[in-house]
């Protein structure tokens, strides 16, 4: 148990350790026969590999990697359509940073940028619409992109430029939802999940209710839970206590941080912005019902697909650009196979030339195995 | 992108577009106190916050925001959001990041 030590409280650690190995033997949890728990949220798989914690849990309970981090559910047809818009002559395109190196078919933003278009790195919506004042002879672009976590701040920034009338500024709109593609999983009959940890960051702006039907319609729990270590132990220990006792509740181990109903100010933002997409493409799991949100007919005139007819508002219609050959993005997303049994691990496919979106991100499950102790997994 | 970072509120910048200044690990940077104007935009000042991409989304007390910073860091996560921070002052200030 080497990393326990680094624990911010390494008893507690132990205590919580060893209450999560008698539920799971009380369930009657083995290597063979796994309580298989969903972390949704990317920031979570990287604090399960930081910490080791899927070695130091007892064998019988086993993670299974959501599909929650949004740079890496991003499709190839949606970087390939950024770069259509970058590449437009006068256009400033705007993207959180996270986003630039998702390869697409016909390569990155970052390789947009060394191409000649004008791309740039910022950290705010609000930075994109600052260059838009700035540069008023620019069509200036925001990436927005991202679960309930960042959609309010780009909804809250479409809301300034039409109260300010600023005219050359515009969000290419990718923004998801996290409640459908549990659903999707959910309704998956190839997927074997007992329980969910939520994530604890959009909770905080949607509040717990959202997961409702989780339990209600598919009888599991599901515990909100925060980004410590001893916050997750503390989560699959109530996950696994809830199965011990034959309960299925949305738990909310966060709730210092997390409010039962979220934040209004952002909810009622993001249902004055936004609406639902009938369905959107994610990466690994194709089309999603209502999975997706779209900017309102009333702020149109932010919408870049609108303004450059682009990908949902092409005239000619979509075709969704396969996946890499040899990628296994798509069942690794899923849950239903590990990184390191992609054939591209380590080899096509590493955190400085990556092949598939996993790779890109700290939050993707790909990456997080590579940077702790993959690099050693694929040499073996 | 996904995980906010504490910060703590120092000053109101512009309170008819309800912004203002929070320290966030000793870097200053702007941010929109929109969803937590549930108060008095001066009763702010001195509060920590969770930022979120330039927005502060909760109130949190202090020694939430120090076990979420020491969180962020352990992950590596609190410096690639100042990084980012800082890459976004370049790109507003003309150059491309
Ligand atoms: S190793 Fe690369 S190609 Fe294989 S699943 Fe992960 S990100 Fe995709």
């Amino acid at each position: 148990m080497k990393y326990v030590e680094e624990f911010r409280d390494p008893s507690k650690a132990h205590a919580l350790l060893a209450a999560i190995a008698r539920a799971a033997d009380a369930i009657g949890a083995s290597a063979e026969n796994p309580i298989r728990i969903m972390e949704i949220c990317g920031g979570h798989t990287h604090a399960i590999f930081r910490y080791g914690l899927d070695k130091l849990v007892h064998e019988g309970v086993e993670f299974i990697h959501g599909p929650g981090c949004p740079v890496c559910v991003l499709p190839m047809t949606r970087v390939d359509e950024a770069v259509e818009i970058a590449r437009r002559p006068g256009v400033i395109f705007t993207s959180f940073g996270d986003a630039m190196r998702v390869p697409g078919s016909k390569g990155s933003l970052l390789q947009a940028k060394a191409g000649g278009a004008d791309v740039r790195t910022v950290y705010s919506p609000l930075d994109a619409l600052e260059l838009a004042r700035r540069n008023p002879d620019k069509e200036v672009v925001f990436f927005g992109l991202g679960f309930e976590t960042t959609t309010p701040s780009t909804a809250l920034t479409i809301q300034v430029a039409a109260r300010e009338q600023i005219p050359n500024f515009t969000i290419f709109c990718n923004h998801i939802t996290v409640p459908p593609p549990i659903k999707a999983l959910l309704d998956d009959p190839y997927m074997q999940l007992d329980g969910f940890v939520g994530p604890g960051h959009v909770s905080m702006v949607i509040g717990i209710h959202p997961y409702d039907f989780i339990a209600r319609d598919y009888g599991k729990p599901l515990v909100v839970a925060g980004f410590e270590p001893l916050d997750l132990l503390q989560s699959v220990l109530m996950v696994l206590e809830q199965i011990r006792t034959g309960r299925a509740e949305i738990e909310n181990q966060y709730a210092r941080v997390v409010p039962e109903h979220g934040n209004p100010v952002s909810i009622a933002a993001m249902a004055d912005v936004y609406e639902e997409r009938p369905s959107f493409e994610w990466r690994g799991l194709g089309e999603i019902d209502a999975s997706g949100l779209r900017i309102r007919d009333k702020y149109l005139a932010y919408d870049a697909e609108t303004k450059f007819g682009i990908g949902y508002a092409a005239s000619t219609g979509r075709t969704p650009v396969p996946e890499p050959e040899g990628c296994a993005c798509g069942k690794v997303m899923t849950g239903r196979m590990k990184p390191t049994a992609c054939p591209q691990f380590g080899r096509g496919c590493t955190p400085d030339t990556p092949l598939g979106a996993l790779m890109v991100s700290s939050e993707g499950a790909c990456a997080a195995y590579w940077t702790y102790g993959g690099a050693r997994l694929a040499a073996e | 992108m996904c995980l906010g970072i504490p910060g703590q509120i120092t000053a109101i910048t512009d309170a008819a577009r309800q912004m203002g200044l929070a320290d966030v690990s000793g870097v200053k940077r702007e941010v929109s106190l929109a969803c937590v104007a549930d108060r008095p935009l001066e009763d702010l000042v001195g509060e920590w916050v969770l930022i979120h991409v330039g927005f502060a989304m909760a109130v949190i007390d202090a020694d939430e925001a120090a076990r979420t910073l020491e969180a962020l860091r352990a992950l590596g996560e609190a410096q690639e959001a100042l990084d980012q921070m800082a890459e976004g002052d370049r790109a507003l200030a003309g150059g491309q990041a």
